[in-house]
């Protein structure tokens, strides 16, 4: 059955990119324009991996990480996050709350496709 | 007795002493002779007598003659000689007239040497110190100038931590700081009081004199200015430092900048790099994976297609957006940054000229320049860029004869270096505006493209072929006139150079004295006056004014005044304004008496207060001392009191009438500052006359005051 993966930013722009992507690699995608979405939507469909931005409105990629590993039903999830602020407190911060990997923006589209099936693997 | 008193008592005596042996001499003759003899004697005598009387006055006159000689030689001459050389005591230049006899004159002519030498040195003893005091104004001067014109503030303190000197940018940077129109800044004042002791303290501990001759700490004013402080102890020199096992100081300097705009600039510029990676980030990432599918994915159907090539343009175009506003951003702060300062364009090229001419031998004239034309440039850096390029075609064109032209073009200002007779084609001259200016004797990193870049300006090369000539032109930015106006203000402010340095006051405090012994002439005054609502402070007067001046050093020092308008919280009475002028709209929005009170006790802190009639002035601020808790408890001298010490016969002792005895012009009176400064000046005036009556120190000052003031109230 094939892997379940959540996007959630609000750059449309990148969105596309990484849907494609990751369909193409035989992932099924779903899409979260913020951050209170996001949240929602791992709660309804319950995918096997999120991606989330830092910066999104309403709740933002930290809180959703921190929200979700507090919550023991979701210890399987993967969790990677993307920053556009390449600071290394902040890399910190992400993986301090939980993340699995941390990607800063501008990445390779191949590097990001190997990391999501790296994440699989260690399962 | 006189000489000529002598003279007469020496003919008498000798005259007498003559006819006496005479008498004696006939007395004896006539005892042993016979009656017959006697008569015979005497028969001879009385037909001789006529003869003998002669003969006894002709030995007289003789004997007169004689001692008239003598006394002459013996008493009058070195009389006049000893007067002489009195005189010669008070009058150097004047000699002893050399007379009488051998011994004398010798004696006259070794004394005339004396004199002549002791001249002589005495002469040069005083041109010696007049060349040396001269030496030590101009120094002084030279000293000044330097200090007024430095870009840093400056204070030098002695060890006590009493300001010496600080220059105009130091004064700056302090009056801007407190805002009560106040200066915290002064001479003679704790410089404790505008950086923390702490601070200081620890700097001058920490200086290790071997590797660091300063150090630096930062400073925050009371505005919020964030100041970057150099402190360098002065060490000290001569006798008292050998005499010191220890690092003896003899005080210390600090240099201060005002870092706040540079580190505006400076955070500005990081904040700037910081937003463009961290805002370009999303869209590169946007871009790099769209373009990354593309490649990659290259069978994807043609919507698909479509959409990513949709991303790429868009992100591209907001990329170069967001580079250009970065960029405009930048140029900002650069500019900043770059020290461009106003200056007359005529003098730009007269610089320019004395260059080329001094360094390259060219033969250089200004034709059609525009004297009235201000332009912001960096200076050195174009007259860098404009001799470079007249070196190169003394160079390689051997053009030796050039025009400089000044003109105005709406907000820029041309500047033309002009040559006649030699066309070289664009292609060879412009790369020179690109070459790094270190040929032809010039030596700078920069190219001449950048240094006008850096000026906002632009330069380019042109031919006038109708006028035989070509030229390059530098484009810069010109000063509009208001602008030009300022700085010309500035340049007025420049010439009136206050003094801001007593180095007098190195020698520091005669401590352990009591203040009552020391010496009026130098003490640290404050001379104030107060303008009131009316006369009767204990009827509800209030003081509406306060005006104030230091003395320090026996010098007034107008420009560390205190002046400050009182709300007085009560209706001002009509005839009162007739006084002072000073109407309630001024009062309005003023700080009440308790919150100027303290301002002014930090003003006068440790200085001996002076007023006329300063009983008037103290009654009220003593009556609020109960209410503010500001006590005014320094030594009070009155001028009133001082004059009446001085004057006793006078009847009006009004602060014009002594003004007008002691010639102080009067002006400005009834403000609360001109008549502290009138006041102050009188007093000035007063100390030398007070020295001559005896009246040196504080204590004699203060009891001489007390005595004519019980004498007046009891008459």
């Amino acid at each position: 059955m094939a892997k379940k993966i959540l996007i959630a930013d609000d750059e449309p722009n990148i969105v596309i990119s990484l849907e494609f992507l990751l369909k193409r690699e035989g992932y099924e995608v779903l899409v979260a324009r913020n951050g209170a979405e996001a949240l929602d939507r791992v709660h309804a469909e319950r995918p096997d991996m999120a991606i989330l931005d830092v910066m999104m409105p309403q709740r933002n990629g930290f809180e959703v990480c921190q929200d979700l590993r507090q919550d023991p039903e979701f210890r399987d999830l993967r969790i990677m996050m993307l920053t556009a602020k390449g600071r290394d407190t902040e890399v910190s911060k992400g993986l301090a709350l939980g993340a699995d990997v941390y990607m800063t923006k501008p990445f390779s589209t191949k590097e990001l496709i190997a990391k999501v099936k790296a994440l699989f693997d260690r399962a | 007795m006189n000489s000529r008193a002598k003279l007469v008592a020496a003919a008498v005596v000798a005259c007498g002493f003559l006819l006496t042996v005479l008498a004696a001499a006939g007395a004896v003759l006539g005892a042993g002779l016979e009656g017959t003899e006697r008569a015979s004697l005497a028969a001879v005598l009385e037909r001789r007598l006529g003869g003998v009387l002669m003969v006894a006055f002709a030995a007289c006159a003789f004997l007169l003659l004689m001692l008239r000689t003598l006394h002459e030689f013996l008493v009058l001459l070195p009389a006049r000689a000893a007067e002489q050389a009195a005189a010669m005591l008070e009058q150097p230049s004047t000699r002893l007239t050399v007379q009488g006899g051998r011994e004398l004159r010798a004696l006259l002519v070794a004394v005339n040497r004396i004199a002549e030498q002791r001249q002589t040195r005495d002469e040069d003893i005083e041109a010696r110190i007049r060349a040396a005091n001269a030496a030590a104004e101009a120094d002084r001067n030279r000293f000044a100038v330097l200090m007024s014109e430095l870009a840093q503030g400056v204070i030098v303190c002695n060890p006590d931590g009493r300001v010496l000197l600080y220059n105009r940018r130091a004064r700056a940077l302090f009056a801007s700081s407190s805002g009560h129109g106040m200066a915290a800044l002064g001479l003679g004042r704790s410089i404790y009081g505008i950086f923390d002791r702490h601070l200081i303290a620890y700097a001058l501990e920490n200086i290790d004199n071997r590797k660091r001759a300063h150090r630096h700490f930062v400073a925050v004013t009371e505005s919020g200015r964030l100041l970057r402080v150099l402190v360098a102890p002065i060490p000290e020199t001569g006798a008292a430092a050998d005499a010191g096992a220890g690092r003896g100081l003899s005080g210390y300097m600090t240099m201060i900048e005002d870092m706040t705009e540079t580190f505006e600039s400076e955070s500005a510029r990081d904040q700037l790099l910081q937003e463009l990676t961290e805002s370009s980030r999303g869209p590169v990432a946007n871009l790099r994976a769209a373009a990354e599918t593309l490649h990659d994915y290259a069978d994807m159907d043609a919507e698909d297609h479509r959409r990513f090539l949709g991303i790429v343009r868009d992100e591209a175009e907001g990329l170069a957006g967001r580079v250009e506003a970065a960029a405009r951003k930048y140029a900002a702060v650069l500019k900043a940054r770059w020290p461009l300062e106003e200056m007359l364009g005529s003098d730009l090229l007269m610089a320019a000229c004395r260059r080329m001419v001094d360094r390259y031998s060219l033969r250089v004239c200004l034709d059609e320049i525009d004297a009235e034309l201000w332009i912001k440039v960096d200076g050195f850096s174009l007259l860098q860029a404009m001799t470079y390029l007249a070196a190169r075609l003394r160079d390689e064109y051997r053009i030796r004869d050039l025009t400089l032209r000044l003109s105005r073009d709406g907000a820029m200002a041309h500047i033309d270096l002009i040559w006649s007779g030699v066309f070289m084609s664009t292609e060879t001259v412009m790369p020179w505006e690109l070459d790094p200016m270190n040929a032809a004797g010039e030596s700078s990193p920069l190219t001449v493209r950048d240094v006008v870049e850096r000026n906002g300006g632009e330069v380019w090369f042109q031919r006038d072929r109708a006028a035989q000539r070509a030229y390059f032109r530098f484009l810069l930015p010109a000063v509009s006139g208001q602008q030009a106006g300022s700085s010309l203000f500035g340049a007025a402010l420049v010439d009136s150079r206050p003094e801001f340095y007593d180095f007098d006051l190195f020698k520091g405090e005669e401590t352990g004295l009591a203040l009552d012994e020391r010496l009026l002439a130098q003490l640290t005054y404050t001379v104030f006056d107060t303008e009131t609502t009316g006369l009767e402070p204990s009827a509800g007067d209030e003081i509406i004014q306060i005006g104030a001046v230091r003395i320090v050093n026996r010098r007034l020092l107008r420009q560390e005044s205190f002046e400050q308008l009182i709300d007085p919280r009560r209706s001002l009475p009509p005839q009162s304004i007739k006084v002072h002028g000073i109407s309630a709209e001024m009062l309005a929005g003023q700080p009440p008496i308790d919150r100027v009170l303290p301002i002014f006790r930090a003003f006068v802190a440790d200085t001996v207060l002076v007023a006329h009639n300063a009983a008037f002035d103290m009654r009220f601020l003593e009556l609020k001392e109960a209410a503010t808790g500001v006590r005014f408890d320094r030594p009070v001298l009155d001028t009133f009191l001082l004059s009446a010490v001085l004057f006793p016969n006078q009847e009006s002792h009004r602060l014009e009438a002594i003004a007008e005895r002691l010639g102080v012009s009067v002006l400005g009176r009834h403000t609360a500052v001109g008549d502290a400064i009138v006041t102050a000046e009188v007093f000035l005036k007063m100390l030398p006359l007070l020295a001559e009556k005896g009246i040196r120190s504080l204590g004699e000052a203060l009891a001489a005051s007390e005595k004519t003031y019980h004498a007046r109230i009891r008459y």
